[in-house]
């Protein structure tokens, strides 16, 4: 046995440990995708809710302003997990690792029954038109999704779950501000962590 | 330059069989095709490699069906993770002493 060999045998063992618990072929550059989709739909809220303003008090929260709001959050949902996916399996592609494997499942498992619970709460909050707390808990429930899900892959996305979950909090004990926390945690947010993401394990992919 | 072999588990000679152990250790169960796509392998070295540790009682076999195809799960027995432990130590201190 020389030392090579041995050396060799931990480091296989600490590799093929990490790839069996941990997905690796999140992308960063869907994290930038994402924030630079929900700063553009909010930048279309934004006309939305002054021209509800425009129309006189108590009109921001009509059906006229609420609804169009509400199908732009869902554009911008869908557009960000599509993208999403699609640069994930791009970026698995290019390291020849699979998408579909047990890791990602547990990761898909466990972000998701956070994230369909608070999905299912907006939407009660909707229907009751409770509007003001919607921002926080989109903020909130996503940034315990996050936390939840980041055990099963990069340690950076549980800090930006905690960041999420401390801007929706501030979001419910700040009243008036909820928009402006959500442009903060999912625009800027997803740009920042995309970003460094993309720094940090990318780039010698895309070299 | 003679190594002591102490605590060095024959089990774990052969690489494959080492990568396999350390993914049951790390994970409650995984399952057969999952293992051989992790760790690039073709079907009947892989099950030539699990037979050994399945012998050596380090692992054992659930068989299922997930609907009409075949689901077979393995997990790391406590005797599995202790040994895989103990041969973990010994790489260690064979690397010390070549120091």
């Amino acid at each position: 046995m020389k030392k090579k060999d041995l050396l060799d045998d931990l480091s296989s063992i600490k590799n093929i440990m990490e790839r069996s618990t941990k997905f690796i072929s999140l992308s960063g550059l869907s994290g930038v995708m994402a924030g630079v989709y929900a700063l553009v739909g909010a930048g279309y809220a934004f006309t939305v809710l002054q021209s509800g303003k425009a129309a006189g008090p108590g009109h921001t929260y009509r059906d006229e302003v609420i609804v169009p709001l509400v199908f732009t959050a869902i554009a911008v949902l869908i557009l960000s997990v599509s993208t999403g996916i699609w640069l994930t399996i791009r970026k698995a592609r290019r390291k020849g690792l699979t998408v579909w494997n047990p890791v990602s499942k547990a990761l898909l498992l466990s972000g998701g029954i956070p994230l369909a619970t608070g999905g299912l709460v907006i939407i009660i909050l909707l229907l009751q038109r409770h509007f003001a707390i919607i921002s926080a808990g989109c903020l909130i429930f996503y940034g315990l999704a996050l936390v939840s899900a980041s055990h099963h892959t990069f340690g950076d996305v549980k800090w930006l779950g905690i960041f999420e979950v401390i801007i929706g909090l501030a979001a419910l004990a700040i009243p008036g501000y909820g928009f402006l926390l959500w442009v903060l945690g999912f625009g800027v947010m997803h740009i920042l962590y995309g970003a460094i993401m993309h720094f940090k394990y990318d780039r010698e992919v895309n070299a | 330059m003679k190594l002591t072999l102490d605590n060095f588990d024959k089990a774990f000679e052969n690489r494959i069989r080492l990568q396999a152990m350390s993914v049951l250790v790390a994970n409650e169960s995984y399952d057969f095709n999952s293992l051989k796509e992790l760790l690039d392998v073709t079907d009947g070295n892989l099950a030539s490699h699990l037979k050994a540790l399945e012998k050596e009682e380090y692992i054992t076999v659930t068989k299922s069906f997930l609907g009409r195809k075949p689901n077979t799960r393995y997990q790391a027995t406590k005797a599995g993770i202790a040994a895989f432990k103990k041969h973990l130590e010994a790489l260690e201190n064979l690397i010390k002493q070549q120091k």
